[in-house]
């Protein structure tokens, strides 16, 4: 009997309950097509190094799982309290028929588990089925062979989804039971009448609150975005907290001057139904301020996951075409004391030589060169007296570091092997070479054409009014705060640092070149052992350090890197979008339904179909986009903020990751508005 | 001058197997300027003829005239338009729009009929003059009285000087004195303005009221009489002994 029950009363409020299975059914798959990705990723054929990445990926994405069932638990009990209230006169109706509120848990108990093995099952069956284009998208991102892929279907992932979902669904069927035992039968009964009391804010104040929150929220926003080197985590909570109450203010008391400022255009209010339109917009925003808020706050906070993701993504591979313009990079050093510090002339092909190799064997072309260093010669002392004040504003730079030194000769060289640009110098003179950008403004404020410098018991002047972009160490960013090019006279080995060898393998298959890198780590491997074994029970000798940079190395990194974020920021940016659209739609659909009658009086007094759907259309539109437009603002400054970080890894791709981003949201959250639209205008169709 | 005419009007409910003849064949005029009353018990089938006259309803069979024009033909715009510039309604449950004020309940008339704004600011003062509301123009429907609220309705029903008004029992949800208060708007309208009336109502002191009575039985018209120069009493009473006449039925409507 009682199941009978509930079933009809699902398939009765279909409407209702649309939105809530689409919700969950998107909710699952999302959930299980990101768990499935390590099963998929162990199908791919790929190599050793990024399976470890892949192992490290699934890690993670299982740890953000943690949060994203959080998340998704928050928005199912929200939904299916909301839908409870919608259904206070039937359980009214029941309750005075005698009905136990034990039966009435048990009916909502039996609902839910329909609804909970529906959306699992059409949830599970559409993640498998996206999964598998999940593959191929790891597939590409990886470099990987799709030959031996064949469909797949993660166990582990299905239970755990099948898991995470049924503790959220027991949540709900707990929460649930609650209420029913709190429910009062008079307030069941009544909770239709207490609805529509529209009561106008008192417009000064909502001036006056809006004015303050607007204040508020330019001062967090020139904090975050132009004060950046004064932030502390303190103070970024700080921040955050202001605009998210800023953000409460400015929709209660927009929902309150809305109403205020059209009413006063009177020519527009009192066109056509506009002031229908607007009431009902008002009336709408008034009752859902927190939602409001904490939709908006969730849009931006997607937005800037995205868009950081994708932009780190996107600029890190184009800078490792640009800037690891070369196959090999060792870099070698020699100290005579323990602590690693005074660093001795050494020649790493000497140390090979030693041990029988030659490291040149297997290069078609290679650069091997030094470095210098002054120890009386770091950012602090080149600043002068400015230091200071800069350190003050930029705590972040390393201000006692020994800057390199290179001789022109070796930097052109190594610009011959790498294809760029070479430099001419000039006797006493010096250039300044930086690529990572907060350094080089550091280092612009003070250099200036013909500053003077004195390294190494000679004076030099700067051959240029500012730095030049450039670098000398292979890698994946700009990460280059600043290293000198002296004419070759300039420096000797007393200032010796670093010694390097650049350069590029011998053969033209993919499988030619891995071996040379295999061939050249085994030699260095075994280099390192044998001097080890060699010097270790000796009182005095020099100690050493190598470092190892290959270009497929750091590609492995970058991708790494890019596909970590890509999956985190898709995550976590789908979820939440999922989250934003639900409340929404389900919001504006039961005002929909709860409207049915007024559209129905419209209908009689003449007014035409075509007007109506306009003003459902701008209703619908005004709730999406208000939070939307408020986030969008939030998210230039959030991104001003974040681009700082983001400079690291590079910016120059972030314009095309907006646009991805926007790409995103236009899908889901634009798919929601129309579903919510297309719903609500069935909703309040004319029944004949 | 003849402003309404129906002409054996028929409508049906339900499938070949049962069917509800809810109008089965009727037929009358109304003049302009009339004050008509439709009387008949539940279920006889008058809040279906008044539907089907406001193209709310469509007719099985038969034709309405409206100023020569056939409205049962009417579709889609031209549908909208004709409700929106010919017709008024006051309906039972008052129909207001709960988030609107009384104002704004009045102006929604005229802005759909693409009024300037200037233009109707003015048309709502003085209707409301007429109809004693001017207090309750800035209140919602949720803090006006019934009796308010029904003539708000009024209001919006004559507001834009429709050729045919439409009652379906406005009285049903008053108390009798905010009744006979409205009533006797609606009776003024109708003399001072030139608005022609009909009215739905199973209440023989509603239909006093009227300038004419037309009573229906079974979706048939049972009969019909004019008020001519009796007072309000004598028609009053006229009415009570043809629902005496009418039967059972009509003893629940005293």
């Amino acid at each position: 009997m009682l199941f009978k029950l509930s079933f009809r009363n699902i398939r009765r409020s279909l409407q209702d309950y649309a939105i809530y299975f689409f919700t969950l059914i998107i909710g699952v798959s999302v959930f299980y097509v990101f768990n499935a990705i390590g099963g998929q990723a162990a199908m791919l054929e790929v190599a050793r190094s990024r399976k470890d990445i892949i192992e490290l990926l699934t890690t993670m994405l299982s740890g953000v799982s943690v949060f994203v069932a959080g998340v998704l638990g928050l928005l199912i009990v929200y939904a299916s309290r909301f839908l409870m209230k919608r259904r206070n006169k039937e359980f009214a109706l029941y309750l005075m028929l005698g009905m136990s509120k034990r039966s009435i848990s048990a009916i909502l108990l039996l609902e839910m588990i329909v609804i909970g093995f529906g959306s699992l099952l059409v949830g599970l069956l559409i993640g498998i089925g996206l999964s598998q284009l999940m593959s191929a998208f790891v597939a590409n991102l990886f470099e990987a062979d799709m030959t031996a892929y064949r469909f797949l279907v993660s166990g582990e992932a299905i239970m755990k989804t099948v898991l995470y979902f049924a503790v959220m669904y027991l949540v709900v069927i707990v929460f649930n039971s609650v209420v029913i035992t709190k429910m009062k039968l008079i307030d069941l009964i009544q909770s239709e009448r207490k609805s529509e009391h529209v009561r106008l804010k008192n417009p000064s104040i909502c001036v006056i609150l809006f004015l303050i929150a607007v204040a508020a929220l330019g001062y967090a926003y020139y904090q975050v975005g132009w004060q950046f080197n004064d932030l502390n985590n303190k103070k970024i909570i700080v921040y955050i907290a202001m605009g998210a109450a800023s953000t409460f203010l400015i929709f209660w008391a927009v929902s309150g001057m809305l109403l205020r400022v059209v009413m006063s255009m009177k020519r527009a209010y009192y066109r056509n139904i506009n002031a229908f339109t607007f009431r009902q917009i008002s009336s709408k925003v008034n009752t859902t301020v927190v939602s409001m808020t904490v939709i908006c706050l969730m849009l931006f906070v997607t937005i800037c996951t995205l868009a950081a993701a994708f932009s780190i993504r996107n600029s890190m591979n184009a800078n490792l075409k640009m800037l690891c313009p070369a196959d090999f990079e060792i870099e070698y050093r020699e100290y005579t004391d323990e602590e690693m510090t005074g660093p001795v002339y050494g020649d790493v092909t000497k140390l090979y030589a030693d041990y029988g190799h030659d490291l040149t064997e297997g290069f078609s072309d290679y650069v091997h060169f030094h470095s210098y260093s002054d120890e009386n010669f770091t950012l602090g002392t080149f600043l002068g007296n400015q230091l200071d004040a800069i350190m003050e504003r930029y705590r972040f730079l390393m201000y006692d570091m020994p800057f390199q030194i290179y001789r022109i000769s070796d930097y052109n060289a190594l610009m011959q092997l790498y294809g760029r640009e070479t430099l001419t110098l000039d006797e006493n003179e010096f250039i300044l070479l930086c690529d990572f950008k907060t350094a080089k403004t550091v280092l612009d404020s003070v250099l200036t054409k013909g500053y003077t410098i004195n390294v190494m018991g000679r004076e030099l002047h700067s051959r240029l009014d500012d730095c030049q972009d450039g670098f000398v160490d292979i890698s994946s960013q700009h990460i280059n705060t600043g290293i000198f090019i002296f004419p070759d006279n300039a420096v000797n080995d007393t200032y010796v640092n670093r010694d390097y060898m650049i350069g590029n393998y011998t053969g033209n298959t993919k499988e030619a070149l891995a071996q040379v890198e295999k061939d050249v780590r085994e030699t260095t491997e075994e280099v390192i052992e044998q001097y080890r074994a060699e010097n270790e029970n000796k009182a005095d000798y020099n100690r050493i350090s190598l470092n190892l940079n290959t270009k497929t190395d750091i590609s492995e990194a970058t991708i790494g890197l890019g596909a970590m974020v890509t999956f985190l920021g898709l995550y976590i940016g789908l979820i939440f979008l999922i989250a934003c659209g639900a409340i929404l739609a389900l919001k504006e659909l039961s005002e929909s339904v709860d409207s049915i009658s007024r559209y129905e009086m419209l209908r009689k007094i003449g007014v035409e179909e075509k007007d109506i759907s306009k003003s459902l259309f701008r209703q619908t539109g005004l709730f999406f986009m208000l939070p939307l437009i408020l986030a969008c603002i939030h998210a230039v400054f959030g991104m001003k903020f974040a681009v700082q970080f983001l400079e690291v890894f590079g910016t120059e791709k972030i314009g095309e990751s907006i646009a991805f981003t926007s790409v995103i949201l236009l899908l889901i959250y634009g798919g929601y508005f129309l579903i919510t639209y297309i719903s609500g205008k069935n909703i309040i169709k004319e029944r004949k | 001058m003849e402003l309404l005419k129906v002409v054996q009007i028929e409508k049906y409910y339900g499938t070949k197997s049962s069917i509800t003849k809810a109008i089965n064949d009727i037929s009358f005029r109304v003049e302009k300027g009339e004050f008509v009353a439709i009387m008949g018990a539940s279920g006889s089938g008058k809040t279906t003829l008044l539907n089907c006259i406001s193209t709310i309803d469509r007719v099985t069979a038969g034709h309405i005239f409206l100023e020569g024009e056939d409205v049962t033909t009417l579709k889609g715009k031209a549908l909208n338009r004709f409700r929106r510039e010919k017709l008024g309604f006051i309906f039972q449950d008052f129909n207001l729009l709960e988030t609107l004020t009384g104002y704004e309940n009045i102006s929604l008339a005229l802005s759909i009929q693409k009024r300037p704004a200037g233009e109707i600011d003015a048309a709502i003062k003085a209707v409301a003059e007429q109809l004693g509301i001017s207090e309750v123009l800035s209140k919602y429907p949720y803090q006006m009285s019934g009796g308010e609220k029904q003539r708000v309705a009024s209001a919006r029903a004559i507001i834009t000087n429709p050729k045919l008004i439409l009652a379906d029992e406005p009285t049903g949800a008053l108390d009798s004195k905010s009744s006979k208060m409205l009533l006797e708007r609606i009776a003024y309208l109708n003399k001072e303005m030139d608005a022609t009336i009909m009215m739905v109502t199973h209440d023989s002191f509603s239909a006093s009221y009227a300038s004419r009575v037309i009573f229906i039985k079974d979706g048939k018209l049972f009969h019909e009489f004019s008020r001519g120069d009796d007072s309000r009493k004598e028609f009053f009473d006229k009415i009570i002994d043809v629902l005496t006449l009418l039967g059972g039925d009509g003893n629940d409507a005293l």
